[in-house]
């Protein structure tokens, strides 16, 4: 019984959790920065620069706006960054030493949204204006982005026949996976907030979106949080769409390479594209994106 | 000095984040502040962001006169930056009020509202001078000697 609860804990803190993830985080956040730099012809940041700017915004000050819910404005980060972490414990990646069970895609579909909701509580309690706008067009862009989320994971469920993310894991291969992989991989960049999707953060136009007023600590923890989201959605793509190794070291190597893969995909998106506008980006989703997963969800049934 | 005091004092050194305010200028500075992030001098190298928010921000850049207009707005903004931050002041303007200075409208030099930390000098200076100017205030910041960082250090 302690065994177990010690286990949990590691998993929650290390691996997958916290610090395994955060480390991995930090890093795809700057082989993104990276790679966009060296496409720009600059050189970029080294890369432990992600890293140090959250110690560094952990060791400031607070400034508090004036008129705000207090205990909110605190609590916010740490919800984001609390449903990451156990988000990330429930995912079966390589090493992970907390066991799948039942209806585990449900809560982890649950915990996905926390962040956003944060990210949208985040704006409204700023009583920015510039907050307020971000966190509206926040919330519009989740009902956009979803639908392909979902139903991309809903049609692989229903393929594998159980809620289970072990058994999603062992299904066969077919049309369903490379249709649902697509509507999934749509959702990504709208889930990473990179261009051309990076409408609720667009800091030409609103500044820093719903973060504006968030500094030092807080800001860090946000920033973590994010890293976390990341590692969480990558883990979330590996372990629908990616076969599984024979041996655990180069299921392992895999498992990076895949991540690796997806921020490079991501990355050079972002690079090609300019921001949608709000209407724009939520048409695309509707219709690209709902025909990728209304396909795969049509083709799960019947097969 | 112990190793997490250590840690951040290297963090501050390598990951300077800068908000521009002009205070009054002729714009001269802030065109030469905007290639720092390009190709040719890419200050991303040393970690430095500029942020459009000023409480996110480390380095308070100063461009411009300080005109009788704008000497709140330059106090408001240097509140708002979290602490321990540092400013620098951009050109010669903010020192002297350069071709400004005598006019009804200037205010005198930006150190008599807020304690500048590195003054760089030129009209307007080049980008490197700028991001070494830059580089420097956030060794200040690192070693603890910036303004802010004196002023709360010393008992009152």
């Amino acid at each position: 019984m302690l065994n177990e609860l010690w286990q949990y804990v590691f998993a929650v803190l290390v691996w997958p959790g916290i610090l395994g993830a955060g480390a991995l985080g930090f890093l795809y956040l700057w082989v993104a920065r990276k790679l966009m730099a060296r496409l720009q012809g600059r050189k970029g940041p080294p890369f432990y620069q992600p890293f140090f700017d959250f110690v560094k915004l952990l060791g400031k000050d607070t400034v508090e706006p004036s008129g705000i819910n207090r205990r909110l404005f605190y609590a916010l980060p740490f919800m984001s960054l609390a449903s990451m972490a156990l988000g990330l414990v429930i995912v079966p990646v390589p090493g992970n030493a907390v066991g799948s069970f039942p209806g585990d895609i449900v809560l982890l579909l649950y915990l996905l949204e926390v962040p956003v909701l944060c990210d949208v509580m985040a704006g409204y309690v700023s009583q920015s204006i510039y907050g307020q706008v971000s966190a509206m067009r926040e919330a519009v862009m989740s009902l956009g982005y979803n639908l392909p989320f979902l139903a991309a994971v809903i049609a692989m469920a229903q393929k594998a026949g159980s809620f289970r993310l072990g058994d999603l894991q062992s299904a066969p291969f077919g049309l369903v996976t490379g249709l649902a992989a697509i509507a999934f991989l749509l959702a990504v960049p709208a889930r990473l907030k990179s261009n051309p999707f990076s409408i609720p953060n667009a800091e030409q136009e609103i500044v820093a979106g719903a973060h504006i007023e968030y500094n030092s600590a807080p800001l860090a923890i946000f920033e973590l949080s994010h890293a976390l989201e990341i590692v969480l959605l990558f883990d979330v793509f590996f372990v629908l769409f990616v076969p599984r190794l024979g041996n655990s070291m180069a299921n392992a190597v895999l498992y990076i390479g895949v991540s690796l893969g997806l921020i490079v995909l991501a990355t050079l998106t972002a690079a090609m594209t300019a921001r949608f506008t709000v209407k724009r980006a939520f048409r695309f989703y509707w219709l690209w994106g709902g025909l990728a997963a209304g396909a795969a969800m049509v083709i799960a049934v019947i097969g | 000095m112990n190793p997490f005091a250590k840690l951040l004092a290297v963090s501050r050194r390598k990951s300077p984040w800068i908000y521009v305010l002009n205070s009054g200028g002729c714009n001269g500075c802030d065109i030469e502040i905007a290639p720092c992030i390009t190709p040719r001098y890419d200050a991303e190298q040393i970690g430095m962001l500029r942020q459009g928010s000023p409480k996110h921000a480390d380095i308070l850049l100063i461009t411009g006169t300080l005109t009788k207009r704008s000497h709140r707005a330059v106090l408001d903004i240097y509140s708002q930056i979290p602490s321990p931050k540092a400013v620098v002041a951009i050109g010669s303007c903010p020192a002297s009020g350069n071709v400004f200075a005598g006019s009804p409208t200037v205010d005198g030099p930006v150190d008599k509202y807020i304690p500048v930390d590195v003054w760089v000098s030129g009209c307007p200076p080049r980008p490197q001078l700028i991001i070494a100017g830059i580089a420097q205030a956030a060794q200040l910041l690192a070693e603890g000697r910036t303004a802010d960082q004196q002023r709360k250090a010393k008992p009152c």
